[in-house]
């Protein structure tokens, strides 16, 4: 009864082509975003719990958003486009990386003359670190002209050591600091100076707002079609005058520019000083399953699956504290390792297809509610 | 089966949301602990968070807390990562009355990353022995504490022992010094002291990074057989440590003439290697293993009433500088109380007594940590209090020192901290304090 496309009639070719056709859906989505930007904020103003403290904020709901930002990015490639990827970590790190040398300064002295690049603002650094990690995915991506599947996914392993391993040795990206560590520069934002825990949720919320929305548009476009024959079946894409070459490089660049953007925030807001390590191959594979456990091929996957690889694991951690029992950390956190593991391999045995279609399955069913056949 | 699952889900996060507010202790001081009991570096990670814990048991069991304000911890597992550090932080932050005294995070990833945020939370860093070497300039860095030591000192000693050790410090000439380094900011941090020394005593310095975890060094080790370094240092954490004292028992090179930083001289980095561990030596962050008029009380308030939480690592090298590093904790919240009354202390009021901590040979003798630590006294300036350290060596059953005290060579070091933390202050713009204008 309450979620049924019944005499929403489109009359036009602009309703029939909306990003969000049902009604429902969109004033849901409505709700979601007014709850973000204005709920939460106001939440937090008053201290209502759990708001009270920063802790909700600044170690949930931020990384929470990053993250989801970068599980965006790969499902656009995986996902829509079908090429497996493992190197989202390399592509954070790249965005973070440049990031950070735009917001220091970048200096390269040639021979005929020097390219001196003086600090930029930080919105600017972040999406040039994006933009970076738009130009390393492109060239990775021409691969995939070739190889598919497994093979991709090595190919892109590659470029999860490589950069690995160039922020480690190239002294030049981390301005030649002793450690190898280096420190943000000030979040600056159009003149004003975001601190505030609830100020960074805001930026991360109107980044992951944008591009979730303008990759939810791209999907549905023309672009997305062309990605999803190309996953769908390549030979056949081609045949129909898809060129491969354009649009598996789109969906690299795109991809990557997310999770450029996402890696440069991750470091910039959520961390503040970061070394080569946090964005080692682990972050790879933490962003695919939660693309994988989310929904492989769906927007609203990105976010389930990111709340369910990050999240879960941490409220699960403190649900011994909370309750008053007395165990070790270290059994804790290993409870956690078996609870999440025998959670993953049982959400992936009941559906294989993970939250996105269980969502789709559960709009199903309430269509039919409560006559169901 | 569904719907109990979801039910039990259910009644699960309504019980947390439940009991979250009514944690909270009135008269009690809370100290957060962030350790790894878990993953790779957990057999040194163990026996430093049992130290911690012991010894706030101890206050609390002997004394009833500090002053009469009972301490109550809480440990959070980080498995050594910087994310899970920050999640970590952020969790305990605010717990207790008055917030967490300070954060003692034993982990120079986690540390950088605190380094950040700390000022912002106005909560203490003690990094006994690691973290930012710079951040002993007080000025630049309020609230890091880098007591007893630094890795550029730890890396001036070691170049100070192995001239003792040729005879003299114009023997270093002409000699070759390589280091094994976990490749972090942890194994990085001594690079510039060597070199500077390098340039100095007109050694040859070589690093060679092993990439995180450290169980696979078998390249590293070739390279050293085939350049012969009359020294190694290793920099090494966890099972770092061990794999490197095998790899070099097994491409032959002499286990004497390796040096390990302080965090390379503990009984689990050299008990899994048997006998290839013999004549490895080790610097000591002042103490070593073993029992002092300390582990008197301990033995007497904790163990015997069954609230230890230490097993066989007990007195061991790690759970020393665990009770150390509570020592030191304690006795700045101590000085704070001096000044701001018998009460659970803000990271605000901690930070003032860490910053006038002085603590006298008296007042150690009295701690019962003679033998352990020398005096030391921070200051606003000096975070760090202390320059000293001795050589250790392991004879297959236990550590035995071979040194005396080293100074660290301040006329080195200090220009060093200055230009690095003057960097800092640069990149963040931050103003240093007038430290004569602190009281």
């Amino acid at each position: 009864m309450l979620y049924r496309e019944t005499g929403q009639f489109k009359t036009s070719y602009a309703a029939d082509m909306a990003i969000f056709p049902i009604r429902q859906d969109r004033i849901a989505l409505g709700a979601l975003l007014i709850f973000a930007f204005v709920g939460v904020p106001a939440l937090d103003a008053f201290q209502v719990w759990p708001f009270g403290g920063e802790y909700l904020i600044r170690a949930i709901l931020i990384p929470f958003l990053i993250l989801s930002l970068a599980a965006v990015g790969l499902n656009t490639l995986t996902g829509y486009c079908g090429q497996l990827s493992l190197g989202s970590g390399a592509f954070m790190a790249i965005g973070a990386y440049s990031a950070y040398k735009f917001g220091t300064g970048v200096r390269i002295p040639l021979e005929i003359f020097t390219i001196d690049i003086p600090p930029l603002p930080v919105f600017w650094c972040i999406l040039l670190g994006g933009l970076m990690a738009a130009f390393v995915g492109i060239l990775f991506g021409v691969p995939s002209l070739r190889i598919k599947g497994l093979y991709l996914a090595v190919a892109t392993l590659a470029a999860q050591f490589f950069f690995d391993w160039l922020f480690i040795r190239v002294k030049w990206f981390t301005n030649y600091t002793s450690s190898g560590s280096v420190v943000a520069p000030d979040l600056t934002f159009f003149g004003l100076y975001v601190n505030k825990p609830i100020e960074r949720y805001m930026l991360c919320l109107i980044f992951v707002t944008v591009f979730a929305l303008m990759a939810k548009n791209l999907v549905r476009g023309n672009i997305g079609r062309q990605w999803m024959a190309i996953r769908d079946m390549d030979i056949a894409a081609e045949l129909m005058g898809i060129r491969p070459l354009y649009a598996k490089l789109t969906a690299f660049a795109i991809s990557s520019f997310m999770i450029g953007v996402a890696g440069a925030l991750w470091a910039f807001i959520y961390l503040g000083a970061w070394e080569p390590l946090a964005f080692n191959i682990d972050r790879s594979f933490q962003i695919l399953f939660m693309v994988i456990i989310g929904g492989l091929g769906s927007i609203l996957g990105s976010f389930l699956g990111a709340a369910f690889i990050l999240v879960l694991p941490i409220l699960l951690d403190q649900v011994p504290h909370a309750l008053g029992i007395a165990v070790s950390v270290e059994t804790v956190s290993l409870l956690v390792f078996m609870v999440t593991g025998a959670l993953i391999c049982w959400l992936l045995i009941v559906e294989p297809h993970g939250f996105a279609r269980l969502w789709s399955t559960g709009k199903e069913k309430l269509r039919f509610w409560p006559y169901p056949y | 089966m569904m719907k109990v699952t979801l039910a039990f889900a259910a009644a699960a996060i309504g019980v947390t949301a439940m009991a979250e507010p009514a944690l909270a202790q009135a008269n009690e001081q809370f100290l957060p602990s962030l350790v790894y009991r878990t993953g790779p570096y957990a057999p040194n990670g163990i026996p430093f968070a049992n130290g911690v814990a012991d010894y706030w048991t101890l206050l609390n069991e002997r004394d009833g807390g500090i002053n009469g304000v009972k301490i109550s911890p809480e440990e959070c597992e980080t498995g050594y990562a910087t994310d899970k550090g920050v999640e970590c932080y952020e969790r305990l932050k605010g717990k207790g009355p008055t917030g967490a005294g300070y954060f003692s995070p034993l982990s120079t990833g986690i540390t950088f990353a605190l380094t950040e945020k700390v000022p912002g939370d106005k909560i203490p860093l003690l990094t006994m022995g690691y973290g930012r070497s710079e951040s002993r300039n007080g000025a630049v860095f309020p609230w890091n504490f880098i007591a007893v030591g630094s890795y550029w000192t730890a890396a001036d000693v070691a170049i100070q022992h192995i001239a003792h050790e040729l005879g003299g410090i114009d023997k270093l000439k002409g000699k070759k010094i390589s280091l094994v380094y976990h490749d972090s900011p942890y194994g990085k941090e001594p690079i510039m002291a060597l070199e500077e020394r390098a340039k100095l005593n007109g050694f040859t310095f070589k690093g060679i990074p092993v990439t995180h975890p450290g169980v696979e060094q078998k390249s590293q080790w070739l390279a050293i057989r085939q350049d012969r370094p009359d020294y190694v240092l290793l920099w090494g954490w966890g099972v770092m440590n061990s794999t490197a004292i095998k790899e070099a028992a097994a491409v032959g090179y002499p286990r004497e003439k390796m040096i390990g930083v302080w965090w390379s001289g503990a009984e689990p980095d050299v008990t899994p290697a048997g006998d290839q561990s013999k004549e490895y030596k080790a610097l000591m962050l002042q103490h070593g293993a073993g029992k002092f008029k300390v582990h008197d009380d301990l033995q007497k308030f904790v163990l015997a009433r069954g609230k230890s939480v230490a097993k066989d690592d007990y007195a061991q090298v790690l759970y020393n500088r665990g009770i150390l590093n509570s020592m030191l904790g304690t006795e700045a919240i101590r000085t704070a109380m001096k000044k701001f009354g018998n009460k659970p202390m803000t990271g605000e009021q901690v930070r003032w007594g860490f910053e006038n901590l002085d603590l006298s040979a008296a007042r150690i003798k009295e701690l019962g940590f003679e033998g352990m630590v020398g005096p030391i006294k921070l200051s606003c300036q000096d975070h760090q209090g202390a320059d000293i350290a001795r050589v250790q060596q392991w004879d297959g059953k236990e550590w035995k020192v071979i040194s005396g005290n080293y100074k660290a060579d301040l006329s080195i070091l200090d220009p060093m901290v200055k230009d690095a933390s003057a960097k800092y202050a640069a990149d963040k713009k931050i103003t240093p304090r007038d430290c004569s204008k602190e009281s």
